[in-house]
């Protein structure tokens, strides 16, 4: 019994491995600039993961084996070194670990998250609500109009609510249901919940942020291959979650500007 | 037993009728018992609620026989509808975290044996342990209610994030009643342990018997000792944060709802909330609430390897330092739950590093008992199945935390299966693991009969099997980038990933399956079982000492006085290898005190 | 001084409150020799008081960290200026705890054997009770006010925080008078413990304490 059960962890052990070194199901292609170093981080991780996981049970499973006996006979053992030695251990060899891991990942966040958008980075604002995205561009003027709630209106197509009538900066705001971007451009995404709390989440952009009610927040990225992708919620905001998605396009910056022309006329 | 033990006084006498003895009764080992009971049906619930969700993730169309008339809008003909996939999600999760993971090893376990292990009579105040369980099962009834109100249950998932717990209705099925419903039956759940706490922690501290140091206390009074003091942490802030969220909800606060909000076209009249505040509170008791449901696993399933290894663990000190360590960390480490929140992206390196830093503590556990298991004796039944188990479960869910805690592969990762896995095997499976090791290792002491031991190895097998079957994949998955909370998946990017959530859910269904034979084999040696003896297991600690179930004082009148440590295994003595807590008996050990 | 004529009530060991935490020194040594451990556990009943002070002192910090956040994140936020009612009511809750400790220093010495009368203790348990009683009225007046203003719980995140924390304490208050309650009746029926005195005694002191903090809080942060 006790054999066979060392037989069967290390079984289970290997068999979870081969998917991951085998690259059976991995994550999608980057495509964005600061997409690489999450890469190397997360394979980095996968590797000290994937070492301390396959080490723990060949150890349990070795030992299960060798020590599993009903006779009663013999003295107990203790392993050489004692808690001390395990605790030492598990300080230095864990410990710098996991300090690697955090100065590595903390500088990898922080060139994602901490630094500014460039000046020449495109503003796009992206708005969430139950359950689709809308994306707004400023137009010429690059100004965004001013958002009232009061004004919102699904069937008028107002999704912003913003003041056609009296607000200048309105007239030449660009709203779409899909986000074209011009590759290699830096984009400066401003997002803003209409309801509820969603997530904006591009996966081969290395993208996820959540949309916080109440409270615009921003982030910054540059996209380098031209595509199509998907935009999907994270975050669970009712019934429609599921379905609730919109795609990226990423263009030349020759076809942004015709699909860009175009949508103005369409407003 | 022994003419050195002193005499008891018991405080309240044993009870005659039906309803002070099984029903309303104030003894500690009839309320784990109920406890014990009510876990296992919040556990059946709560599996027949995954085998649904499952079903439908891998056969979106199957119509489910039967499952119309649990809500004729929200399954038509049997066939699920995204509202409704949500709404049985919401409930599958949070029966399974408050009334499962943390009810069946703290409470159920802790109330039977925490007082005998201690060498007490009961525990000081068993009003309130009476009122504990009850006040508990008043909230997972309040819960259960919300499948009968006309919209459903609640859709918010377990965490019920805001403002989504606080607009209402508008937002969505369930989010009218259902959702006051689930916050009512938290808060009342909090209430509860709240009063579990005010028990289990006077009990170890001040109810300890003649020679029982702290020190002699056998570790897993340890674990619950230390999870009572994080559950009196964790519940009084998430009681009051209940409290708000039913207050925007039914009096028009705005403690978590912000201005402006535009639902169903409609603008709302709150204004100025902050529904960062909900998550705060939330993963301030959410974080713990992981180590309140594990942390008794350790105990639990140290003190049964001990037990199999007939020999102590290599240190004992460093085993109880190192849960204290994890429960004081885990309420630093919360806001590894937020990195992609909106909060300030310095708090999110501010949790970032004790998050990494919480592994040592959890790898020196896992390496005292892997290496604690060299040169020992190791004895295999059912119960040491579960418990060897339990490690290597939670080295393998273990290991994708040092992934999630880092900030920068979170953006990949963050609520997608990735995290289910992770959760489901750290603290899910592995907890799970415990109760069963639990069960089969306690059960003649509890129910005075034997479990089948052919029966449980073949439980083992199937559901170790199983378990690993299911939730190995979920990492896959979420490394492609599968988000969770979905109820069907729509779009091109997910199809192929379609036979995985078929494999899975097949292995689901089995694994579920396979917990039959367990149920069978509980109730069964309840009624039918093998009577046990007293020590069955040869074990040492005060629980064994007493009589086969224990009398209704614990100690029929004499309390047991303590000379040893925990563990005196691997001794030469009268009865054989050990020395129990309670004998006089003078041996030679490797841990005596100095 | 005068002599003992009645015997006094169920007198606790003189020294049991002197070992809060004292299970670990019951020790027996490795030879198992009995007499050289002291012969008593301190009475849980000590220890459960500081469990629930600490649990209503983490409910109150989730408050208090709730009141900062939500006043830092808003821009709706109107001050209004406290019902003066609440400095009285403030001065009746430090009174009633000087009342308690009198009680519980008389009912001490009385259960040590120095004095002989029960009565006069149970007397300032008494004060203490209707203080108690008339804190809570004085909070209900306040409530009252505040209503007459045009002020009700939703009105305002200011006000929604002022009816929720002292609603809160008031209950808590409560609570305490049905310990008060609850010792006087152990105390006429002669079987009051100690430890029962001591831990009623705490609790009252602490929501003392607690009120005087959230009234610094209301103060500053309304």
């Amino acid at each position: 019994m006790a054999k066979l059960f060392a037989v069967t962890i290390i079984v289970i052990a290997i068999a979870s491995a081969i998917p991951i070194i085998m690259h059976t199901w991995s994550a999608p292609e980057d495509i964005s600039i600061h997409g690489p170093i999450i890469d190397d981080q997360m394979s980095e991780t996968m590797a000290e993961a994937g070492i301390a996981f396959l080490a723990a049970q060949f150890v349990l499973a070795i030992f299960i084996w060798m020590f599993a006996k009903p006779n009663p006979g013999g003295k107990i053992k203790k392993f050489p070194g004692g808690a001390t030695g395990l605790v030492i251990g598990a300080f230095l060899i864990v410990g710098i670990e996991v300090l690697a891991l955090g100065v590595f990942g903390a500088k990898v966040w922080a060139d994602v998250y901490l630094s500014p958008p460039g000046a020449n980075a495109m503003p796009v604002q992206v708005q969430a609500g139950q359950f689709a995205f809308y994306f707004r561009y400023p137009g010429p003027d690059g100004k965004f109009a001013a958002i009232h709630p009061n004004l919102i209106d699904e069937s008028t197509e107002n999704f912003f609510g913003i003041d056609t009538t009296n607000d200048p900066d309105a007239k030449d705001d660009i709203v779409t249901a899909e986000f074209a971007i011009p590759v290699n451009k830096e984009i400066h995404l401003l997002m803003h919940s209409k309801d509820l709390g969603h997530s904006f989440y591009v996966r081969e952009l290395r993208v996820h942020q959540d949309f916080v009610p109440g409270l615009d927040v921003s982030l910054h990225f540059t996209a380098t291959k031209i595509g199509k992708y998907e935009i999907v919620c994270t975050q669970l905001c009712g019934l429609g979650h599921y379905n609730m998605k919109a795609y990226l396009e990423v263009m030349s910056q020759d076809d942004f500007d015709k699909w860009l022309k175009q949508q103005a006329a369409a407003q | 037993m022994h003419d050195m033990s002193a005499p008891a006084v018991h405080h309240h006498a044993p009870p005659t009728s039906f309803i002070r003895k099984h029903v309303f009764s104030l003894d500690h080992k009839v309320i784990g018992k109920q406890y014990y009971d009510m876990a296992l049906v919040a556990a059946i619930i709560g599996m027949i609620l995954s085998w649904i969700m499952r079903i439908h993730l891998a056969w979106t169309n199957a119509a489910i026989p039967g499952l119309q008339l649990l809500s004729k809008t929200g399954a038509p003909g049997g066939v699920l509808t995204p509202e409704y996939y949500l709404q049985l999600m919401t409930m599958h999760g949070t029966i399974m975290v408050f009334f499962v993971l943390t009810t069946a090893p703290f409470a159920a376990f802790g109330n039977f044996f925490l007082p005998i292990q201690v060498g007490a009579e009961d525990m000081p105040f068993p009003h309130f342990n009476m009122m504990s369980f009850w006040v508990t099962f008043t909230g997972f009834i309040v819960l259960l209610a919300s499948f009968f109100v006309s919209d459903g249950p609640t859709l918010g998932g377990w965490t019920q994030y805001a403002p989504l717990n606080a607009v209402g209705a508008i937002a969505g099925p369930g989010q009218g009643m259902g959702v006051i419903l689930w916050m009512a039956s938290i808060a009342l759940f909090c209430v509860g342990q709240l009063l579990g706490s005010l028990n289990f922690i006077p009990t170890t501290l001040d109810l300890r018997t003649k020679g029982m140091s702290l020190m002699r206390l056998p570790l897993t009074t340890w674990a619950w000792f230390i999870t009572s003091c994080m559950g009196l942490t964790a519940f009084a802030v998430l009681m009051p944060a209940c409290i708000l969220a039913i207050l925007d909800h039914v009096a028009g606060t705005s403690f978590f709802v912000p201005s402006n909000l535009v639902i169903s076209d409609q603008l709302q009249q709150h204004s100025g909330g902050s529904t960062l505040l909900w998550q705060h509170l939330f993963w301030f008791f959410g974080h713990p609430e992981v180590y309140i449901a594990i942390i008794p696993g350790i105990g639990i399933v140290s003190h049964i390897l001990i037990t199999n290894m007939r020999r102590p663990l290599l240190s004992h000190r460093v085993i109880i330092y190192s849960m204290g360590a994890l429960a004081v960390l885990s309420y630093m480490v919360y806001g590894h739950h937020m990195f992609v929140s909106g909060m300030n992206p310095y708090s999110a390196l501010a949790f970032s590093f004790p998050t990494l830093i919480i592994t040592i503590p959890a790898t020196i556990i896992v390496l005292i008992q892997i290496f604690s298991l060299y040169g020992s004796k190791l004895r295999i039944n059912s119960a040491s199945l579960f418990a060897l188990g339990f490690i290597s479960m939670f080295v393998s869910g273990g290991v994708s935390g040092f992934f999630l805690a880092q900030p920068s592969i979170d953006i990949m990762l963050h609520a997608t299966y990735f995290v289910v896995g992770h959760f489901h095997m750290v603290m899910a499976v592995a907890a799970m693991f415990g109760i069963f090791a639990g069960t089969y290792f306690w059960a003649p002491k509890m129910f005075g009969r034997m479990m089948n031991e052919t029966l449980g190895k073949i439980h083992f097998w199937l559901s170790f099997v199983g378990a690993y079957c299911i939730f190995m994949p979920f990492h896959y998955l979420g490394i492609v980038g599968n988000v969770r909370r979905y109820s069907v998946f729509v779009d091109d990017y997910l199809q192929p990933l379609l036979p995985v959530h078929k494999f899975i859910t097949v292995a689901a269904l089995l694994t579920g399956a396979a917990q039959a034979i367990f149920l069978y084999n509980l109730i069964h040696t309840r009624f039918w079982g093998k009577p046990a003896s007293d020590n069955p297991w040869e074990g040492t600690s005060l629980e064994w000492s007493t009589t086969t179930p224990p009398p209704f004082d614990n100690w029929g009148g004499k309390l047991p006085v303590v000379y040893h440590d925990p563990y005196q295994y691997g001794v030469e003595s009268s009865v054989g290898d050990y020395v129990m807590q309670a004998s006089p008996e003078q041996v030679k050990t490797e841990n005596d005190e100095q | 001084m005068a002599t003992t004529i009645h015997e006094p009530p169920q007198i606790d060991h003189p020294h049991t409150d002197d070992f809060s935490n004292g299970g670990g020194r019951n020790l027996i040594p490795a030879d198992g020799d009995l007499r050289l451990t002291i012969d008593h556990s301190p009475p849980p009943t000590s220890s459960a008081i500081w469990v629930v002070v600490f649990a209503v002192s983490m409910m109150f910090a989730a408050f208090t960290s709730a009141l900062f956040v939500r006043k830092g994140s808003s821009l709706d936020w109107q001050s209004f200026s406290l019902p003066s009612i609440l400095y009285f009511t403030t001065l009746v809750l430090i009174a009633s705890s000087v009342t308690l400790e009198i009680a519980r220093r008389r009912i001490t010495a009385f259960m040590r054997g120095f004095q002989t009368g029960v009565e006069n203790p149970a007397r300032w348990l008494y004060v203490t009770l209707f203080l108690g009683l008339v804190f809570v009225a004085g909070q209900y007046v306040a409530w009252l006010q505040l209503r007459a203003e045009g002020l009700y719980l939703a009105t305002n995140p200011s006000s929604s925080f002022f009816y929720l924390l002292t609603v809160t304490h008031a209950l808590h208050v409560l609570g305490g008078l049905g310990g008060i309650i609850y010792i006087l009746s152990k105390l006429h029926r002669g079987i009051l413990r100690r430890n029962q005195l001591v831990a009623s005694a705490r609790y009252w002191h602490f929501m003392d304490v607690l009120w005087i903090y959230l009234l610094l809080l209301l103060l500053m942060k309304l």
